[in-house]
């Protein structure tokens, strides 16, 4: 079984509080953000890739009183791999890393990532320390997610089957400056 | 690596980090660096954060200005190859990113392989948009690291200060 990736992102960020500063890849994970509700407290990624987890650890670690949420797609989590072990090693309190995982490249054709072949990032976070580590197949697993992003207690990942299916692009603002300006304005700085 | 004496600088670097207010420092680990590294993991006002790769550091400083805190980022030469897409993040979006980055393969360098990507540090910073901040003696580092202070975050922009192999030191290979 997996979810249809909107109604998962509406899911995780239903009734979401200022304290939550959100995260997510490019591609397909920033435009169901933005499909979910543009906020000042998103930090949209057009670039980077494989950078998410690593901007979600500066961020949650300058921001201790804040909960991070990075939700990113699997092909940027891959290309990033090693992000998993230092956070591990930071162990930050208010950070949860979520993988949407549909096991394919969305954004440049559906070809298939090293998901779909078996690679187990449940399994590769776990191994790098990350004392809470879900595997989301279904809505009750969503929902006991979305309850977790609300009160983080230690380090989080969580890997959410994504049913392939490409919904039509929400495209946020883009200009980077704007987005760095806006998020800081939103919490204070 | 055994340098042939313990030199100032790095302890100067430190006070610099210290007077302004950086409070994340992103590294791999490097010789070069070793007591710069040691001076910040004993800091209980600086986080330290050992990456696995430089670009990792890019994304964590950029993430540390999105919360308000300033970030420095150590590296060799070897390491600003490994960053180069994600210093796109800094570019587009004007983060404030410090780099500090010891040079190999340009001054008594025993290992061919850190010639390539020594010899191109330069030009590569400079086509990323960085300043570049070259110290070549011991008494140039503070200063040139105040000045890359204030061009990363009072500009927010790239500022990479480079250390000249001759201020490292010799790596002695033999046992």
């Amino acid at each position: 079984m997996s979810l249809e990736r909107r109604a998962a992102m509406a899911a995780l960020l239903a009734g979401r509080d200022d304290d939550l500063l959100v995260v997510p890849g490019l591609g397909s994970t920033c435009w169901d953000l933005a499909a979910a509700g543009d906020n000042d407290r998103n930090f949209y990624l057009w670039g980077a890739m494989g950078g998410a987890a690593m901007i979600g650890l500066g961020l949650a670690l300058a921001q201790p009183g804040k909960r991070v949420a990075v939700i990113t797609g699997d092909g940027e989590m891959l290309m990033g791999l090693g992000a998993l072990a230092t956070i591990g090693i930071q162990q930050p309190q208010n950070l949860a890393v979520v993988v949407f995982d549909n096991g394919v490249y969305g954004e440049t054709g559906m070809q298939a990532s090293h998901t779909q072949s078996g690679v187990d990032l449940v399994a590769a976070a776990r191994a790098c320390g990350i004392g809470t580590c879900l595997d989301v197949r279904d809505e009750a697993g969503l929902a006991d997610l979305a309850g977790r992003l609300k009160a983080l207690a230690g380090p989080l990942f969580a890997r959410v089957a994504i049913d392939p299916a490409e919904p039509p692009r929400v495209l946020p603002e883009r200009d980077g400056v704007v987005l760095k300006q806006r998020f800081r304005a939103a919490i204070g700085l | 690596m055994n340098v042939v004496s313990a030199p100032l600088w790095p302890d100067r670097l430190f006070d610099v980090f210290k007077r302004s207010d950086i409070r994340q420092v992103g590294y791999v680990p490097d010789a070069g660096h070793a007591r710069l590294i040691e001076r910040c993991r004993a800091d209980a006002g600086i986080r330290d954060v050992v990456l696995t790769t430089e670009e990792e550091g890019v994304a964590l400083a950029a993430g540390a200005w999105l919360g308000g805190m300033r970030a420095a980022l150590l590296m060799q030469s070897s390491g600003l190859g490994n960053c180069i897409n994600m210093l796109s993040l800094a570019r587009s979006c004007r983060f404030p990113l410090l780099m500090v980055i010891t040079m190999r393969g340009e001054w008594e360098e025993f290992n061919p392989w850190q010639e390539p990507m020594g010899s191109i540090v330069d030009p590569v910073l400079k086509l990323c948009e960085a300043e570049v901040y070259r110290a070549r003696k011991p008494d140039e580092v503070e200063g040139l690291a105040e000045r890359a202070v204030q061009h990363a975050f009072g500009d927010e922009r790239i500022a990479a200060l480079v250390l000249s192999q001759e201020l490292i030191g010799r790596k002695v290979w033999t046992k």
